[in-house]
């Protein structure tokens, strides 16, 4: 006669560890086995997208810095995007390539910290200490071209805020020629570890079609064998001049994503060498003076010039009315806006698209009949920021 | 790009005549709209017909405009990886209507929907879970309606009486300022309401 069994439920978080944020899952137990998850988010929601309703387009921009605080400027970069798109300007090349130099960090940046906290939770200390150094590095780069650590706020509709010096330029380079050397090192730490496989591979198992379904993107989509990468198949900015890999999985477990992370780290390093080499000279932001805010020589010089510093700074810019869709490729997946301007200084619906949102999502239908063990592995591989899951 | 999503545009409206109500593309973006009614299977054959393949449901936007006669909008946005292709789909509707789930065919649109229905309080049937999913336990009121206050209703704060968190109406020391620098030369109405109480308070 079968033993009658009760299941427990537990609590995991709002504050545990590995829950890597507030992240409250409900979990309904067997023993060990998991049978249900519900994740219970918005335990981070600082209202967003409404907040982005009361303020100008510049006043909105930081808002995106506040989403994956661990790459700020990806972020931005989809902002951005949506209102250049709308207002039809045209971004100096430079602008872009120091776009992409900065959006590969950001990507290097999430990465490290997702590898590395990812092997915090299955046991391995030593990978988060090192690769907190490298981040510490980056984040030296993001500060010298923006003046701060995290919530830059670099970037602008029409360009960037500033131009780079050349030795931040040549700094980078020199990280990027150091920086695989540090990968190879974290890979020799985990790639082959017995623990971190035992851990992660065929753990938390996404087929093609359960990815496209539960609208997964990036690695999420990636590690599962669909070779799909907004970088190359919807190009943005200086992406399609560019040369690099898309690395794809093949089981669709922790394992195989974590291996794309590392993989894709290797490539964002190229593609910042890359753009290092090519990085022309020129203007960093629009010149439209209706946009971008002129100089501070030429404020001081003609009236001109100090209307529309002033004009740009109370009311802002204006942006034709219509409605557009424009996503970028950040490191946890389609990052997209969704921007409805009515034709005044402020939008009137901003719909963020957050990857994490509905990666988290499938926590349910992924940890189901996995071990109570497996929760912190499998949170660890969907890359979950609360950030933007929670907006 | 274009050509692609004008032949997109063709087989939809010759598939789907009497459901699309009108179709545009705009910025190098499709947008098609339908009845309310219909979205379920307007979504059904997007996703599974030989040229369009929209397989994932990339996200779903409420939004609000208070003074139209048919109050909310849905915007649902799909992308068709074949065919590198984005979609937009408009649907409006009351403010006491609810609308079809997209469950059964995108997993997906779960939270989505949750989303909707707790900012906008659009309720969707067949939804397997409709809660709330963002906002507090308990909270009350749809935030991103237009008539939702910035501030909110209630502040929470530690009370160091009854040793926990409590709710509390919000209390602001300065009332929330909007600004208007569209129109600088008639100024705020939040000074014009501090003379307008200095008036009042004059009379008194």
């Amino acid at each position: 006669m079968a033993k009658k069994t009760k299941s427990l439920s537990l609590n995991f978080g709002p504050q545990h560890p590995a829950a890597h944020g507030v992240l409250r899952l409900i979990l309904e137990l067997d023993g060990e086995i998991v049978e249900k998850a519900d994740p219970h988010i918005g335990l981070l929601h600082r209202g967003t997208e409404k907040l982005i309703e009361q303020k100008t387009y510049t006043q909105a921009l930081p808002y995106f810095d506040r989403l994956d605080y661990v790459a700020p400027m990806n972020q931005e970069h989809a902002f951005a995007l949506a209102a250049e798109k709308l207002l039809k300007v045209e971004v100096p090349i430079r602008a872009k390539y120091i776009r992409v130099i900065f959006c590969e960090i950001g990507r290097i940046l999430s990465h490290i910290l997702n590898v590395t906290t990812q092997a915090l939770d299955v046991g391995a200390l030593t990978p988060s200490l090192w690769g907190f150094e490298e981040r510490e590095t980056l984040m030296t780069f993001y500060e010298r071209a923006s003046g701060s650590r995290l919530h830059a706020n670099y970037f602008r509709t029409g360009g960037v805020h500033k131009d780079i010096p050349m030795k931040l330029v040549e700094d980078i380079e020199k990280f990027c020629k150091s920086f695989p050397k540090i990968i190879d090192d974290l890979e020799g730490l985990l790639t082959d570890n017995r623990i971190f496989k035992q851990r992660n591979v065929e753990i938390g198992i996404v087929t093609k079609q359960e990815a496209l379904d539960h609208s997964f993107s990036g690695v999420m989509l990636r590690g599962s064998g669909v070779p799909w990468d907004l970088r190359r198949s919807q190009p943005y900015e200086i992406y399609k001049d560019l040369d690099f890999k898309i690395p794809v999985g093949k089981n669709g477990d922790c394992y195989d994503r974590y291996l794309c992370r590392i993989e894709e780290m290797r490539e964002s390093v190229k593609i910042i060498l890359q753009c290092i080499e090519r990085l022309p000279k020129g203007p960093v932001i629009s010149i439209d003076n209706k946009i971008s805010p002129p100089n501070r020589d030429d404020i001081k010089q003609s009236m001109e010039a100090l209307i529309h510093h002033f004009k740009l700074f109370t009311e802002g810019y204006r942006v034709p009315k219509g409605d557009v869709y424009t996503a970028v490729e950040a490191p946890k997946g389609e990052f997209g806006v969704y921007l409805i301007s009515d034709g005044s200084n402020k939008p009137y619906r901003c719909k963020i698209r957050a990857p994490g949102f509905s990666h988290l999502q499938a926590m349910d239908y992924l940890i189901r009949g996995h071990m109570l063990a497996d929760v912190p592995a499998v949170l660890g591989s969907l890359d979950i920021v609360f950030g933007e899951v929670d907006r | 790009m274009i050509l692609k999503l004008q032949k997109i545009e063709k087989i939809v409206n010759s598939e789907l005549s009497s459901k699309v109500k009108n179709s545009l593309i705009v910025n190098d973006e499709l947008l098609i709209e339908v009845d309310e009614k219909d979205i379920v299977d307007v979504v059904q054959f997007l996703k599974s017909n030989e040229n369009c393949k929209f397989k994932q449901l990339i996200d779903i936007a409420g939004v609000d405009y208070p003074d139209n006669e048919k109050r909310f909008e849905l915007v649902y946005l799909f992308l068709s990886h074949e065919n590198n292709l984005r979609i937009k789909l408009l649907i409006k509707f009351e403010t006491d209507q609810s609308v079809n789930s997209l469950t059964k065919i995108f997993p997906s649109a779960n939270w989505m929907e949750r989303e909707v229905f707790d900012m906008y309080g659009i309720k969707f049937k067949n939804h397997p879970d409709l809660r709330r999913i963002l906002t507090d336990y308990g909270f009350k009121g749809h935030p991103l309606r237009k008539d939702f206050p910035l501030t909110g209703f209630n502040e929470v704060r530690y009370s160091e009486k009854d040793k926990k968190v409590i709710y509390e109406p919000v209390k602001l020391e300065q009332n929330y300022r909007n600004f208007d620098f569209e129109s600088p030369w008639e100024g705020t109405n939040y000074i014009k309401e501090i003379k307008n109480s200095e008036k009042d308070g004059k009379k008194n």
